[in-house]
C-alpha cells in the first residue's frame, strides 16, 4: 500500500491544533458512491477490531482509508496497524432545528503519550449554511468530560467547516467540536472512524525535517479563544507531548517547561 | 417581564479584558441562539456590555489550581454571566 508520510511539521501542526485538514483529497469516483454506501449502512465490528476485519478489501472504507494521503497521515499519528474503535455516520437533516452541543467524544481522557485519532470524511461539498463541523482548534488537551462544554457556544477563532467535496478531516479524541444546526436544504452527510493505536506513538512521521523552524513555529501557535494566563499552559503541556511523540526528554518551547523543573541539587 | 442571558468568557479575571467566547440564552423567545452561529463576539469586553445596558449577576470565583494538577487545562476561567429583562 503506498503511503504519504507527514513531515514534523504537520505533526507539530496536528499537536498544536488538535486536527489536520486534507482538503478534496478523495477522488470524485469514491465520493461519488460515498452516499449510497453512507446510506445502506456500514457494518459495525467489535470495539478494537484490526482494520483488515471491520473494513474487509475493497470495501469503501477499506478504499477511503488506503488513499495514499489518507494511510500515510494515519500511519504518521496513530502508526500501523492500528484497530477500529468504532464507526459512524453522522446526517444532519434540512434545516434541523439543533446543533449539538460542543463536546469531546467518548469520556474525559487523561492520557499524555498516547492518542486516539477520529477521521472525519465529507462526500460532498459543505457551504457555510450546512451545518459543517464546529471545531476548536488547540482545545485537544484540556480535560474535559463529553459534553460538559455544551454551555459554550462560539469561541474567537473556532472553525465552521466548509469544504470541498472529499475533504478528509484527522482530529485527536479530545478536540472540542460539534455538529452545527443545516440551515440548507441539503442533507449533510459526514462519515467518522475512531483509530486506536497499536504502538508507541514515536517518531511514526517523517522525521527529516524534525530541527526545522517551522515545527517550533507550529508548536508555539496561540489561538484566539485562548485565554492569557491558560494560554501559556497549553504551549508547555503541547511541549510535554513532543517529548512523548519524539522520546525527547529536553524539548522544550520558549523554555517553559525546563524553567519549572529547575531543582538543583534536589532528587527528581 | 422574561430574562435574557448573555455569558462572556475573557482573557482575564477583569471585566474589561477582551471577550474570548460568547453564548445567548433568549427567555422571550426571539431569537434561537446556538452552537457555532457565529464567529464575532457581540461585544469587544465584558464593560462593553455593561454599557450597552446589560445586568452583570454572576462572576467566576479565582480558584487556586489543585496541588498537583497547577499544569492541567480544562473550563474558561473567567465567566461572566449578564442578563436583560424584557
Amino acid at each position: 500500500m503506498e503511503t504519504t508520510l507527514l513531515s514534523s511539521a504537520q505533526v507539530a501542526g496536528f499537536v498544536a491544533a488538535g486536527y489536520l485538514r486534507l482538503d478534496g483529497i478523495v477522488p470524485d469516483e469514491l465520493n461519488e458512491q460515498a452516499i449510497d454506501v453512507l446510506e445502506a449502512g456500514i457494518p459495525r465490528s467489535p470495539y478494537g477490531t484490526p482494520v483488515a476485519k471491520a473494513f474487509p478489501e475493497g470495501t469503501f472504507a477499506r478504499r477511503l482509508i488506503e488513499l495514499p494521503e489518507v494511510a500515510g497521515a494515519l500511519h504518521s499519528l496513530v502508526g500501523p496497524d492500528p484497530t477500529i474503535d468504532h464507526h459512524a455516520v453522522h446526517i444532519r437533516e434540512p434545516h434541523n432545528g439543533h446543533a449539538q452541543p460542543l463536546h469531546a467524544d467518548a469520556i474525559i481522557d487523561t492520557r499524555t503519550d498516547a492518542f486516539d485519532v477520529q477521521l472525519m470524511y465529507y462526500p460532498h461539498e459543505v457551504t457555510a449554511d450546512m451545518g459543517g463541523t464546529l471545531v476548536v482548534p488547540g482545545s485537544h488537551l484540556r480535560r474535559v468530560n463529553e459534553s460538559d462544554t455544551g454551555r459554550y457556544q462560539n469561541l474567537r477563532g473556532q472553525t465552521r467547516l466548509t469544504c470541498p467535496a472529499g475533504t478528509v478531516m484527522l482530529l485527536h479524541h479530545g478536540i472540542w467540536h460539534g455538529g452545527r444546526r443545516n440551515d440548507s436544504d441539503v442533507r449533510r452527510y459526514m462519515f467518522k472512524i475512531r483509530f486506536n493505536p497499536t504502538v508507541p506513538q514515536v517518531r511514526l512521521w517523517d522525521t527529516s525535517d524534525l530541527g526545522s523552524p517551522a515545527v517550533l513555529e507550529e508548536l508555539g501557535r496561540r489561538f484566539p479563544w485562548y485565554e492569557n494566563a491558560t494560554g501559556r499552559l497549553e504551549i508547555h503541556n503541547r511541549a510535554l507531548m513532543w517529548r512523548a511523540m519524539t522520546a525527547d526528554s529536553s524539548f522544550d518551547i520558549d523554555y517553559w517547561a525546563t524553567r519549572v523543573t529547575n531543582r538543583p541539587g534536589r532528587a527528581a | 417581564m422574561k430574562q435574557q442571558v448573555l455569558v462572556l468568557y475573557l482573557a482575564t479575571s477583569a471585566l474589561d479584558a477582551p471577550v474570548v467566547g460568547w453564548s445567548r440564552y433568549d427567555g422571550t423567545g426571539a431569537t434561537r441562539p446556538t452552537a457555532g452561529d457565529g464567529d464575532e463576539p457581540p461585544y469587544e469586553t465584558g464593560v462593553d456590555a455593561l454599557r450597552d445596558g446589560w445586568r452583570l449577576f454572576q462572576a467566576s470565583q479565582l480558584i487556586p489550581p489543585y496541588p498537583g494538577h497547577e499544569y492541567d487545562t480544562s473550563f474558561l476561567k473567567h465567566e461572566f454571566f449578564f442578563e436583560k429583562l424584557s
